[in-house]
Order: structure tokens, then C-alpha cells, then sequence
């Protein structure tokens, strides 16, 4: 009788503590933990996809005799920086590690959209078929940047709101699971201030 | 120094703040449902009723039906789904953005390969847009898209031949995906397959209750004794069911049955096969609705990432 009712006990404990976690959210954590993983991993991997395609892109304008060299030097720097920053899981849990990632990447792209608007003025670049194969695959790069980008903040946003609602919360303290890094706008008060247009001939 | 009184006092206030809270979070509870929805300024995302839908009127009943049996003959060959979609505008979005809104809520392509590919064309803006969902971003390379969109498509457009500009990159794209090494659908029509794999689930499970149980219930009711036992059983199932269907109501009703299964298989282990007939059918029309019937349905498994490329004309 003893015995039968001490495993009895046990059962209960065992039931009542998996009801308790899950309940709590524990595995919502998980599952939601591994998804901003994985939604990460898709973001990295299309930020080393541009990488990849830079030094295409570089070599094709080098060929274009007196481009604007400064333009040019800048995107180099810019990637150099961009693939130079070491990317853990742990970044995601760092919010200075990712704001720095996620400025040498900004940098990347506005060095790059630069060099795509100078490009513009060499009617050799334009009339160049490798050079618009370039450009057509960064453009699809950008789109897939983007893409990522959202799909990571709207994982990451499921996430803190469940690490941040009430008896969530619990669980996310006692498991030591904190809200994440999301992307932010870099230049905030440049896009919120209208551009000057002057239409004055020089 | 805290004394005892300034100290329940203390007290007193942080239950009245726990209690207020907990009110409050009741409150928002009942309310949820009547939060308004929130204001769209983005252009309507038309219902995928066919392969070609086009809003501006702009082709006619022959040229969409003739492009519409193309489509549904590749995809009975070939797997894939292929989706043009013609609007007048995309403004305020920019065309990616549109087709990737598209794309994300269609999902076409088949459930388990999810290779979709739309075609969007956005008539006043003078756009248009090949996106491919992942599993197709090898067979219609961005590089490729755009090819097909500036050798096959915007010439005809460029002369107001519409269909023809449609049927011509259709063409391309057919041909690109043929050449990719996609998995075959099954002879009998996919819907048909379909089906028979949603409700494989619910007979795994049927059979895992109705062999798993009754042996488990004999184990635990010879340990715990049988009614004890029969709860325990009935427990221990509720949680699997809970956790691998993730509803409450689903489990408490397995949970329930394998009460009943356990109670009646220590008594004639026949009585409780029995029952289970009965119950497997019962969820399994009880479950997944599927799609509507007849016409065109998605197959939910295109997965779009950005890829493809626009044009204009």
C-alpha cells in the first residue's frame, strides 16, 4: 500500500511539473529561442551571399577607366569591415555586438547603393551585360536581405513578447531567458527629416 | 529601520497592486475581441481563386482560360504551381514588397516540395515582377527571371499584347522548372494524396492509443491497481496528446478515451479495440477540413524569400 502510493506520488509530481513548464511557456521558449536562431542564420547568410558578390562587382568597375576611385575604395573598406566582425549565437544576446554588426553592414549597403547611382554616369558600365547580371543578382540580394531582416524582428518580437508577458516572465527569469536584440533604423534623424531639392542651375 | 507595521502596510499595498493587475489582465482578456482591426492603406491582396486572376480587366475569358489550362496541365505533370496575378497598381508599396505580401500569403507550391512561382504584373505602374519561391530559386535564377522578363515578356507588353507577353514568359518559365529535378507528383490527382497523408496522422495515432494504451494500462493497473491506474493512463496520454497536437481540447477528449480504453482493457481487451473503430473515425472527419471543393487551391508550401527579379516596360 505504502509503496504503491509513494510511486503514485511520483507520477503525480512528474505530471504536475511537465503541466507546470509547458504551461508557463517553457517550451514556447524553446521553440521560439530556436526559431530566432534560425531566422538569424538566414539573415547571416544572405548579408555573406552580398559579401560574396562585392569583389565581383568591384573587379567589372575597376575595368571602367577613371571611375570615380573614392567611391570604389569605399565599398572595399566597407565590406572588409563588414565580413571582418565575428558573428556567434551569442550576438543575438548582446545588444553592443549586434548594433555594431548591424552598423558595418548599414555601411556596406549605403557604400554600395553609392556606387550603383555613380555607375549611372559611365554609359560603358551600363552597355556592360556582366556588369548588369551584377546588378540585377544584388538587387535580388538586397530583396532577400530584406525578407530576412523582417522575418528575424517578427520572430524576435513573438519571442519578447512572450518572455515579456506575465506568467511568462517567470519562466524567463528563472531560465535566465532575456528579451533580444532587434534591427533598428541607423539613421534615424537623416530619414526623418525631409531632403532639400534645388532646382538652381549651378 | 522597517517596522512590522510599515512592513505589512508594505505588504498590503503589493497585494492590492498584484490584485489590481491580475484584474486588469481579466479585463483585457474579455476585450481583446474588440479591438479594432488595423487601418490598411496597402493595396488588397485579391482571394487565389485560379491560376490567372487578373483585376483590370485587361485580358478576356478565351486568353485567360487558355492560359489557365497551360498552368493546371504543367502543374498535373510537373508538381510546380505557377501563379499570374495582373493588378492595375501597387502603390503606396513598390512591386517587391506587393509580391512578397503575395507570396507570403498564397504560399503556392506544394506542401512538401513548395515550389511556387508568381507572376505579378502591375499594369498602370508598367511593372512586372517574376518572384520564386525558395525551393525554384535554382531552377528560375534571379539572373534568368530577368531574361525571361526582358526577352520574352516586355516586348509583347510593349505593343499592349498582354496575353501574348503572358503566355510567352509562362513558356519560359515552364521550361526552366522542367528542367529541374523536382519530385514527380503521383498519378492520381494531388488532392486526392494529399488528403490520404493529413488523416495518416490521425490513424498513427489511432494506432499508437490502441496498442500502446491497453499494454500500458495492463502495466500500470497491475502497479497502481486498475482504477488508479486507469487515470494514470488516461494522464499520461492527455499530456503526449497535448503535447503533440498542442490543443487543450483534443487532449482532455484522448485523454477521456484512453480513461475508458484502460477501465475496459483490464476487462476484455477486445471491448476496448472495439471502441477504437469508433473513435479514430470520429476525429479523423472532426479534423483538418482541407480546401474548399473543386477549382484551384494552394498547396500552402511556397516559401518566399525575396528571390526573382522586375522589369519594366
Amino acid at each position: 500500500m505504502k509503496s504503491r502510493f509513494a510511486s503514485l506520488m511520483i507520477l503525480a509530481v512528474i505530471g504536475a511539473l511537465s503541466t507546470l513548464l509547458s504551461g508557463c511557456g517553457y517550451n514556447n521558449f524553446q521553440r521560439l529561442d530556436e526559431q530566432t536562431k534560425s531566422a538569424w542564420s538566414e539573415v547571416l547568410n544572405q548579408y555573406q551571399r552580398r559579401a560574396d558578390l562585392v569583389p565581383n562587382i568591384v573587379a567589372t568597375v575597376k575595368g571602367e577607366a577613371a571611375f570615380e576611385q573614392d567611391t570604389l575604395t569605399k565599398v572595399v573598406e566597407a565590406r572588409a569591415k563588414a565580413t571582418s566582425i565575428q558573428v556567434t549565437p551569442e550576438t543575438l544576446n548582446d545588444p553592443a555586438a549586434f548594433s555594431k554588426f548591424q552598423a558595418a553592414q548599414g555601411e556596406l549597403s549605403s557604400a554600395l547603393s553609392r556606387l550603383l547611382v555613380v555607375t549611372e554616369n559611365y554609359p560603358n558600365l551600363r552597355a556592360n551585360q556582366g556588369f548588369q547580371d551584377l546588378r540585377v543578382q544584388l538587387e535580388g540580394t538586397e530583396n532577400r536581405i530584406t525578407v530576412a531582416r523582417n522575418r528575424y524582428i517578427q520572430t524576435v518580437q513573438e519571442y519578447n513578447v512572450l518572455a515579456r508577458s506575465f506568467p511568462n516572465n517567470l519562466t524567463a527569469m528563472m531560465f535566465g531567458y532575456k528579451p533580444k536584440a532587434n534591427f533598428s533604423v541607423q539613421n534615424e534623424t537623416q530619414i526623418s527629416t525631409p531632403p532639400s531639392v534645388n532646382f538652381d542651375k549651378k | 529601520m522597517p517596522s512590522a507595521q510599515t512592513s505589512r502596510a508594505r505588504r498590503a499595498i503589493f497585494l492590492i497592486a498584484w490584485l489590481a493587475l491580475f484584474l486588469c489582465s481579466l479585463l483585457s482578456l474579455l476585450l481583446a475581441p474588440l479591438q479594432p482591426a488595423w487601418a490598411q492603406d496597402l493595396q488588397a491582396i485579391p482571394a487565389l481563386t485560379a491560376r490567372v486572376i487578373d483585376t483590370t480587366g485587361t485580358l478576356d475569358s478565351v486568353q485567360l482560360q487558355a492560359l489557365e489550362t497551360r498552368l493546371a496541365a504543367f502543374e498535373k505533370s510537373q508538381g510546380a504551381q505557377i501563379v499570374v496575378l495582373m493588378v492595375p497598381t501597387t502603390k503606396p508599396e513598390d512591386l517587391t514588397a506587393y509580391a512578397q505580401r503575395v507570396g507570403d500569403k498564397w504560399k503556392i507550391g506544394r506542401k512538401d516540395v513548395g515550389d511556387g512561382l508568381l507572376l505579378v504584373v502591375a499594369k498602370n505602374d508598367r511593372q512586372v515582377r517574376i518572384a520564386t519561391a525558395k525551393t525554384l530559386e535554382g531552377a528560375v535564377p534571379d539572373l534568368a527571371a530577368r531574361q525571361i522578363i526582358e526577352q520574352a515578356i516586355t516586348p509583347h507588353f510593349k505593343q499592349g499584347d498582354f496575353a501574348g507577353g503572358l503566355v510567352a514568359g509562362a513558356d519560359r518559365i515552364m521550361a526552366r522548372i522542367s528542367g529541374e529535378n523536382l519530385p514527380l507528383p503521383p498519378a492520381e490527382s494531388q488532392r486526392g494524396g494529399q488528403r490520404g497523408k493529413s488523416g495518416f496522422q490521425w490513424t498513427d495515432m489511432a494506432v499508437f492509443l490502441f496498442l500502446v494504451v491497453p499494454i500500458g494500462a495492463r502495466l500500470l493497473s497491475g502497479f497502481l491497481g486498475r482504477k488508479v491506474g486507469a487515470i494514470a493512463t488516461g494522464g499520461a496520454v492527455g499530456v503526449l496528446a497535448w503535447i503533440f497536437t498542442s490543443s487543450l481540447l483534443i487532449a482532455g477528449g484522448v485523454a477521456f478515451v484512453a480513461i475508458l480504453v484502460a477501465l475496459f482493457a483490464g476487462l476484455a481487451s477486445l471491448g476496448g479495440i472495439g471502441r477504437s473503430g469508433g473513435f479514430s473515425g470520429g476525429s479523423g472527419s472532426g479534423g483538418w477540413g482541407g480546401g474548399g471543393g473543386g477549382g484551384f487551391s494552394s498547396g500552402g508550401g511556397g516559401n518566399f524569400g525575396g528571390g526573382g527579379a522586375s522589369g519594366n516596360w
